[in-house]
């Protein structure tokens, strides 16, 4: 009933074509929207930027960058935490190398950056593929945090190898550094996150899209369709890096204000992005905000239920978080591979029907 | 981004159910999980312990029961940073992360938000510099204190040069093992020995490679910036390569009992640096009447009297002097952050107070300026006795080479500030 499509004719190609032809998903789609830019950013404080909204955001990006080259493209990465390093150290060093140049124009630049290197590893997946490939962006997830490490050029030779975000200002409004109001935080994560989005859903509708979609789901019937690899498989690394960049690049600079690299964009980092995508659902944009949202939040909830309203020790509910989530992949794994986005799908079929199912 | 919404509703309905009570509120940001538990726990406990002794004893400080507020970092700087978040509302008067990581996050952050922050012998070490660093405070000693006090104990052993020899430096990969490089950068060149630098990655169960280049170098003396299970696994590759254990040296954090019991006797000898001396101190046994006995033991009550437990508590006593302070300043029980700063600012540390407090000898005596945040800097060296179980001080409180360390901290904290933009000077 909610979701009835009886009445909702469509007279022109561009109607049918376009990204919500549901009337009400597109209703729902502004109201996120609205919701997101007209009431949070008036209601938010320091605890839920920094705890809860700026990493979901930031996450958010990151497993879209993930999804497109994983769940898009089929080529698995492990390198998601060393290309988030490389937005954040490009960031870093565009920041300080021209103080002068906006900020939104550096995180830009950053993606840029990231996008180039990205492609420049994405390149062994000409030849290699499957579990092979995902050795290969290990390589480069290992090779990218030593060199951030190794190379003091990267951390402007700070004696204790940290990168620390200075001040800078969009429009009059700080977005990094210690004096940032938590609504800025939030908008310019917000703003980053919209654009790179609807970008992604673009992109994954279009021709470039179905590309890639075809090299994931039989690289050599593709290649007899005419689908070119090299350029599949590199513009999907090169998106995809793109977007985690920047990514790498807020963390960085919004959200944490300084960071290490070992520490910071480890293969954790990498571990975490995927999951992510895995929980949310490969394949699907709305999946990595799922998975972003459940992986960000999840443990904030178990913390506050646990300690706050439990009252239990610290490190009991740290330890049963790990069982949780670790308990919670397998469980969708089992029951649904296809993550969050698949039970977002079967509910939808079934909000079609409702309430005369057959 | 509609069961965000839901999840947000449900996650606001339970905090704000969390009770609010007017006291003096101590977060302790601490890590009972992952690879630095073993160093993070028994600092903890202290910590706590301490605090609920003044509780129980005197009533809190200057009659104001004492509030701690736990919050597990994992060591993790994320996780650090939402601690900081989640405790900051409800009135915290002082910070102690004991993550260098960590320290680095909150220093903005906090000096924005107007709460001190107290990294004792860690963090940033130019934060000694006090009209830079207005809220953060590194006293009673800093990691280029320690690299200093390692070096002139190994030239007081030396007859006073070291001259070509050769002292390989084995750290952890992070801020927190880079920190004394440039000063002992600086010291080898004044004193002529040859450092040769060995990082050891997070979380530091891989040193196969840099100890064999050790075997290979044949360095004089090996000293260590290690922390959490680093430890152990260096103690144990030493022994493995035979490494002459008295030409080890670890800093503060690499010498507690945990970091030299898993390698059993061959880890007799190895030396490490103090900031506090560990002996029965009577309050140790009020601590066991007055809060195991009764039950309030933080953990499991296991680590008492341990070298990092009598630092945190050690830790906790600095905190509470420094309230104790404001409150004489300011004339109110009820104190806020920024006055805990201005404690901690007037803070002045007494042999006879620390008798007093039934801590004797615990410390270096020392003085806290606008202009020195840094403390006395001493350090003492101790040696594990692995027989007994117990770390046997080798000397009294070494002081460093200020001639060197002073510069380096003004050339450090003069490029924070400007690159922050700070005007250095007094509150």
């Amino acid at each position: 009933m909610l979701y009835r499509e009886a009445g909702d004719f469509k007279t022109s190609y561009e109607a049918d074509n376009q990204t919500f032809p549901i009337a009400f998903d597109r209703y729902r789609y502004w109201v996120v929207l609205a919701v997101a830019f007209l009431v949070i950013p008036f209601i938010i404080n320091d605890y839920w930027a920094n705890a809860i909204f700026v990493p979901f955001l930031i996450y958010a990006i990151a497993a879209m960058g993930l999804n497109i080259l994983t769940g898009y493209c089929g080529q698995v990465s492990l390198g998601t935490g060393g290309f988030m390093a490389v937005g954040a150290y490009a960031c870093y060093k565009l920041m300080t190398g021209f103080p002068d140049v906006s900020i939104v124009i550096h995180i830009i630049l950053a993606g840029g950056i990231t996008a180039m290197v990205g492609a420049a590893f994405g390149l062994p997946s000409l030849r290699i593929k499957g579990f092979y490939l995902a050795v290969a962006t290990l390589a480069a997830q290992f090779f990218l945090v030593w060199l951030f490490n190794k190379v003091s050029w990267f951390y402007n030779y700070s004696a204790s190898g940290q990168i620390n975000a200075p001040e800078r200002f969009v429009a009059g409004v700080a977005v990094t550094g210690p004096n940032t109001d938590p609504w800025a935080q939030y908008m310019i994560c917000l703003v980053f996150l919209t654009v790179c989005a609807i970008i992604a859903r673009n992109l994954t509708r279009g021709t470039m899209g179905r590309s890639w979609m075809a090299i994931r789901d039989m690289d050599i019937a593709a290649e007899i369709i005419g689908v070119n690899p090299l350029k599949a498989k590199l513009t999907a690394f090169a998106v995809s890096s793109f977007f985690v960049g920047i990514a790498g690049a807020l963390f960085f600079a919004v959200y944490l204000g300084a960071v290490e690299v070992g520490e910071a964009f480890g293969i954790q980092k990498s571990f975490l992005v995927l999951f992510m995508i895995i929980i949310g659902g490969l394949g699907s944009i709305f999946g990595s905000f799922a998975g972003a949202a459940f992986l960000v939040l999840l443990p904030v909830a178990l913390k506050v239920l646990g300690v706050d309203v439990l009252g239990w020790p610290t490190d009991l509910v740290a330890h049963l978080q790990l069982v949780i989530v670790g308990a919670l992949i397998m469980f969708f794994l089992i029951k649904e591979p296809h993550g969050l986005a698949q039970l977002w799908r079967l509910a939808k079929e079934k909000l079609r029907l409702w309430p005369f199912p057959y | 981004m509609k069961m965000k919404s839901l999840t947000a509703m449900a996650l606001a309905g339970a905090m704000s159910a969390a009770p609010v009570m007017a006291d003096l509120v101590i977060p302790d940001l601490s890590y009972r999980t992952g690879p630095y538990a073993a160093g993070g726990t028994p600092f903890s406990d202290g910590y706590q312990d301490y605090f609920n002794l003044l509780n129980a004893r005197d009533g809190g400080i200057g009659g104001e029961s004492v509030r701690i507020v736990e919050c597990e970092t994992g060591y993790n700087t994320e996780k650090g940073v939402e601690c900081y978040e989640s405790t900051k509302g409800e009135g915290a008067l002082i910070y102690q992360p004991l993550s260098t990581g960590i320290t680095y996050q909150l220093i903005p952050k906090a000096t924005a938000d107007q709460i001190p922050i107290h990294t004792m012998g860690y963090g940033r070490t130019s934060a000694a510099n006090g009209e830079v660093f207005n809220w953060v405070f590194n006293y009673p000693a800093n990691y280029w204190d320690a690299a200093s006090v390692a070096v002139n104990y190994l030239l007081d052993e030396n007859g006073g040069s070291l001259d070509g020899k050769k002292i390989a430096l084995v750290y952890h990969n992070s801020a927190y093992g880079k920190e004394p490089i440039r000063t002992l950068e600086q010291l080898s060149s004044m004193h002529g020995f040859e450092l040769s630098q060995l990082a050891v990655d997070h979380p530091g169960q891989e040193q196969k490679s840099q100890w064999l280049q050790i075997r290979r170098e044949r360095p004089d003396y090996v000293l260590m910036w290690g922390w959490g299970v680093m430890n152990q696994v260096a103690v144990q590759e030493a022994a493995n390569i035979n490494f002459p254990m008295e030409n080890f040296i670890g800093n503060w954090w690499a010498g507690a009992e945990h970091d030299v019991g898993p390698a059993g006797a061959a880890a007799d000898g190895y030396k490490s640096l103090n900031m506090n001396r560990v002996q029965d101190y009577p309050v140790l046994d009020e601590i066991k009447t007055m809060v195991h006995d009764e039950g309030n033991a933080a953990g499991n009550g296991s680590n008492m009297g341990s070298v990092l437990y009598v630092r945190g508590m050690y830790a906790a006593m600095l905190a509470a002097e420094a309230i104790a302070k404001a409150q004489e300043i300011h004339g109110t029980a009820d104190v806020t952050a920024a006055m805990v700063r201005d404690g901690m600012e007037a803070l002045d540390i007494t042999n006879a107070r620390m008798t007093e407090l039934g801590m004797e000898g615990i410390g270096p005596e020392f003085a806290v300026s606008c202009q020195d945040h840094g403390g006395a800097g001493q350090g003492l060296v101790q040696q594990w006795n692995a027989a007994d179980g117990v770390w046997v001080p080798l000397t009294d409180f070494i002081s460093p080479d200020d001639a060197v360390i002073a510069p380096l901290v003004a050339e450090d904290s003069a490029a924070f500030a400007s690159e922050s933009g700070i005007e250095p000077g007094c509150l």
